[in-house]
């Protein structure tokens, strides 16, 4: 399992109930469920995912976070948790807004456009980035609101959502986002990952 | 017990009150079982039937000497694996297959009921077939399963007894039936009553009986079952045995053939008047309505896990119908999955080979069983 759900998953207590917006094939819901006992419900737009997570023998709900979300009770779940999915929906902050909804709290990663890699790649190679982390082109990528850690700490902030934790990822090595160490954070790491709640 | 003519039958003793106020006594249930009921009765599954389904799930139906239909879906190392599960399908009340029904003779009057027959809901069907718990001593069942007709009994049955299923699968269904649905069946209902042999639904006792219009009752319902797509690519304007029009009205194209033959071969086996009363049963279906509007009171008494099927091309039960059942669920924090599966071949979709169908449904029985 990538290092990425190995820190999400930390973040979540045992015997939580958690949902997993763009759960994919439900790799970290089996994780969560097989070892936190965590009663995990998925919601996932590929009909192939859904019949792997079925495959799995995990619950999940063939949907769209954008239109789905609304029919879940507020504070129905103690997580909600958001993948690398953030930057490829037409309104983030509308989808932001309902998982802290649905959420008592919500887990959301964002591939970092501030890394140094992509800010290099724009500024030597003067074509759009592509990474491991990003790893389309301009023209068929679904991320079409990509930010940076710092756009995203800044975001959060500006909207009196409470960050509870917030933690940049380079490579195998995690570390703890701060007001202090942002702009550094920011450059090095390619995943940032924030727990928050309003 | 009974055993007549290949149809087992459960006489029900406890006394049964129906929505419309009227209540029977002492009536069939006719109903068919597939795999061995394990010694912990937990293995148990009830399928529902729809509208002109029969307690015939799979294998050979010994009446009709065709196919049961669901034998894609049904039997040993299928999706439904009767090497594992006991399933078990009961005719519904109102039918033609040995269970109380229209055709059955009035103490009364020594004839048939016809349209004396009091009119039944989803609910009196589901209420009637409850009673096989009793009989084979199953406390639970593992699940509850069925499409269109059957997936609203589906839903009404684990309404009425929340606890007696963890599993819960309604299929190309909804929860309430919509204005299209109702004006097709009406359209059925109709066809049946214009056939000058209906006679009120006083035929049985002649050797006439409605035909013509049961048969194009089912031909108007078949086109609702399919897709365009489905048709235009199986049909398209394709001639019927002749190589050019034939400026007249008989079959020219092979659509006209195929769903006369539809029809033709359906009256051999259903009864013009059951069809009255299951179609009104379905148009009587509005789970939401026996709770004040609130369909999600439906499901709040059940600890039962739910996977809700659709498929992209019924317009008949269309996927946003079911996906209401899904949303009722979810905002009472039930335990539901819900797949939309992709497939041309219309609401007929969950009775045809549909693998992706098929393997969600093995999937997530197999799954809850070993979870169970």
């Amino acid at each position: 399992m990538k290092n990425e759900f190995q820190v999400i998953a930390e973040l979540i207590e045992k015997e939580k109930k958690v949902l997993d917006v763009g759960c994919g094939d439900g790799i970290l819901m089996e994780f969560l469920k097989n070892n936190k006992k965590t009663n995990i419900r998925g919601l996932e737009i590929s009909k192939s995912k859904v019949q792997e997570c079925i495959a799995k023998g995990l619950t999940v709900i063939e949907g769209n976070a954008e239109k789905d979300l609304k029919q879940f009770p507020d504070k129905s779940f103690d997580y909600v948790v958001l993948s690398q999915t953030l930057q490829a929906f037409l309104d983030p902050e509308l989808v932001i807004n309902e998982l802290l909804r649905v959420g008592k709290k919500a887990i959301v990663t964002i591939p970092n456009f501030g890394y140094w890699r992509i800010r290099l790649h724009l500024l030597l190679k003067g074509t759009m980035p592509i990474t491991k982390t990003l790893p389309d082109e301009w023209y068929n990528t679904p991320n079409i609101h990509m930010c940076s850690i710092k756009d995203f700490f800044h975001f959060v902030k500006s909207r009196d959502i409470k960050i509870f934790k917030s933690l940049a990822i380079n490579n195998q090595n995690v570390s703890i986002i701060n007001n202090s160490n942002l702009t550094i954070k920011n450059f090095f790491a390619d995943l940032g990952i924030f727990l928050i709640e309003k | 017990m009974n055993t007549e003519n290949n149809i087992k039958t459960l006489i029900v003793k406890k006394p049964l009150k129906l929505d419309c106020g009227k209540t029977i006594n002492e009536f069939p249930i006719a109903y068919e079982t597939y795999g061995s009921l394990n010694e912990k009765k937990d293995n148990a599954i009830l399928v529902f039937h729809a509208l002109t389904g029969d307690q015939f799930v799979t294998g050979l139906n010994p009446i009709t000497k065709k196919d049961g239909w669901w034998s894609y879906a049904v039997g040993p190392n299928k999706a439904i694996d009767t090497k594992k599960y006991f399933v078990i399908c009961a005719n519904v009340i109102g039918g033609c297959m040995g269970s109380f029904g229209p055709s059955h003779e009035d103490p009364n009057t020594g004839t048939a009921f016809g349209t004396n027959f009091p009119v039944i809901t989803i609910n009196d069907m589901v209420n009637a077939q409850y009673n096989l718990l009793d009989h084979f001593g199953i406390d639970k069942l593992f699940s509850i399963a069925g499409g269109s007709m059957g997936g609203m009994q589906v839903l009404q049955f684990i309404s009425n007894f929340p606890n007696k299923a963890k599993t819960v699968i309604p299929i190309a269904c909804t929860s309430s039936h919509s204005a299209q649905n109702i004006a097709f069946n009406e359209l059925g209902r109709q066809a049946i009553a214009a056939d000058s042999n209906w006679k009120d639904g006083n035929y049985s006792s002649e050797d006439t009986i409605p035909n013509k219009g049961l048969a194009v009752a089912r031909m108007a319902a078949h086109i609702t079952y399919l897709s365009k797509k489905g048709l235009q690519e199986k049909f398209g304007r394709k001639l019927q045995e002749r190589e050019d029009l034939k400026f007249g009205f008989d079959a020219d194209f092979q659509i006209e053939s195929y769903l006369r033959y539809q029809g033709s071969v359906f009256v051999d086996r259903f009864d013009a008047n059951s069809y009255l009363y299951i179609t009104r049963a379905m148009d009587y279906f509005d789970l939401a309505k026996q709770f004040k509007g609130n369909l999600s009171d439906a499901f709040r008494a059940t600890r039962a896990k739910f996977f809700i099927i659709s498929f992209t091309s019924d317009w008949l039960y269309p996927t946003q119908e079911n996906k209401d059942i899904v949303i009722a669920l979810n905002s009472i924090g039930a335990d539901v999955g819900f797949v939309e599966i992709e497939s041309d071949k219309g609401h007929d979709s969950f009775l045809l080979d549909v693998p992706d169908f098929l393997n969600a449904l093995k999937n997530f029985l197999d799954k809850s069983y070993i979870e169970n």
